[in-house]
């Protein structure tokens, strides 16, 4: 599926990798979780701190939560599945932490789109994994719900290595430390704009970029 | 509340259409009693029907908790192992084209004339329905689900505890409520071959003496209790799937 591909994600901050759908940017990030089955993989991946088995947390377009559980128990999920005990006054504190005080109760059907996002960040957050892994996230979002997301996420997922795998340029833009562009004739690096993330939407720099960046997309290359 | 009326409705009309077709053709009551004569036989025999009847219904009681407890097993085992699917997994599809009602004879041989042998055969008859309905569903997981499971460490066993399990009830459920409607008939076969007490003993025992209306307040008895079954193993259903 791909020729020669290298990509660096530098530790501490957000890479963006920015492409079109049906690029391989999600097999990309299925080989660093580990999710690489029917994935053949001429190559290595690994950290320059040792390897990623169990220091890798994931966060999906779709919520991924268990409809039969309340919020709090899908934050506590990952605990459970590993035979930990569950540490609840904790998984509260993430619920808070997203602005989901009061809805520890509520299961995923009574929450609202954004609402079941921020469940799902905070069961992130609850993993507590040195390198972060976002597909999409966002995607589904509307405009405004999908703004703030970011901005909450960038704010409790600084200082963590994350990967945002997105087709959105003007998400890139805002919230890339380092940008890159994938395409079917591999990865490149493309200049971010200045400013700390989570950059304002309407900043000059990020807008340009985002220009840029659409215009590299529609390039062929 | 509207549902009740319906159902009452309706069976008037069967009682009205019952009675007619005795009317009109003049059957003697040995070959179609009417609707009267069968509910007096309901009251007047209610001792001999209560004494059979319990003896059907913990039969079939006992064959349902014993057909769901081994079918739920099994079908997890099933879904866990892969390599029990290869060994067991043709056989199950194997057994099931035996018809359950050939075998009637030997389990009488096997288990005696008491309730043995009426257990395994309600046993026999829900286990496929339990088994392939509850293990389907455990098949179909959500991919995301146990991709998300294994990114975070899982144990294969608190996955299938915590996410296959629970995400499979819905299958199981409606396993279970047509394990509902089997239970009973696998009990009344069983009576049928051998037996000497139960619902199925009973109609055999009053359609030998051509006393036609205990045989259908015999019938009347087991579809009420298989009816109140069915509505307990709704509610049942329901329950778990909330």
């Amino acid at each position: 599926m791909f020729r020669d591909i290298r990509l660096d994600v530098a530790a501490g901050q957000w890479t963006c990798l920015l492409g079109a759908s049906g690029v391989g940017k999600s097999t990309i990030l299925k080989i660093f979780s580990g999710l690489n089955d029917e994935i053949v993989l001429n190559g290595t991946v690994s950290a320059s701190d040792g390897g990623l088995t169990n220091r890798v947390t994931l966060m999906a377009q779709d919520d991924m939560l268990l409809p039969w559980l309340s919020a709090q128990n899908n934050v506590l999920l990952g605990a459970r599945l590993r035979g930990e005990r569950p540490d609840a006054a904790r998984s509260r504190a993430m619920l808070a932490k997203v602005g989901l005080v009061g809805k520890a109760a509520s299961r995923p059907r009574a929450l609202s789109g954004g609402q079941r996002q921020r469940v799902a960040l905070a069961r992130t957050l609850m993993e507590d994994r040195p390198v972060v892994l976002l597909d999409e996230p966002f995607s589904a979002l509307d405009a405004l719900t999908r703004a703030r997301m970011q901005e909450l996420s960038a704010e409790l997922l600084s200082n963590r290595t994350v990967l945002l795998v997105t087709h959105d340029p003007g998400e890139a833009a805002r919230l890339g430390h380092a940008i890159k562009v994938m395409t079917p004739a591999g990865i490149e690096d493309f200049a971010q704009p200045n400013g700390t993330v989570p950059r304002p939407m309407d900043d000059i720099g990020v807008l340009t970029t985002q220009a840029r960046l659409y215009s590299r997309l529609c390039r062929p290359s | 509340m509207k549902v009740w009326a319906g159902a009452l409705a309706s069976g008037l009309v069967a009682l009205a259409v019952w009675q007619g077709v005795v009317s009109a053709t003049g059957l003697p009551r040995f070959i179609l009693p009417g609707p009267g004569l069968v509910g007096e036989t309901v009251w007047e025999s209610r001792a001999l029907l209560a004494e059979h009847g319990l003896i059907t219904v913990t039969e079939v009681l006992a064959g349902l908790l014993l057909g769901i407890v081994v079918g739920c097993i099994s079908a997890v085992f099933l879904a866990a192992s892969p390599l029990a699917r290869t060994l067991v997994g043709p056989i199950l599809v194997f057994s099931q084209a035996i018809p359950v009602f050939a075998l009637a004879p030997i389990l009488t041989l096997w288990f005696g004339y008491g309730l043995g042998s009426k257990i395994a055969m309600a046993l026999l008859i829900i286990y496929f329905p339990i088994t392939s309905s509850f293990f389907d569903a455990l098949m179909r997981t959500n991919r995301d689900w146990l991709d998300l499971a294994r990114v975070m460490g899982a144990h294969p066993a608190r996955v299938m505890w915590h996410i296959r399990i629970p995400a499979a009830l819905p299958g199981l459920a409606s396993g279970l409520r047509l394990a509902a409607v089997y239970a009973p008939i696998g009990a009344i076969i069983g009576e049928w071959v051998g037996a000497s007490k139960g619902l199925g003993y009973l109609m055999l025992l009053a359609n030998g003496r051509a006393k036609a209306d205990l045989m259908f307040a015999a019938l009347i008895v087991l579809a009420a209790f298989t009816i109140f079954l069915r509505a307990g193993i709704d509610k049942l259903a329901n329950r778990i799937l909330e």
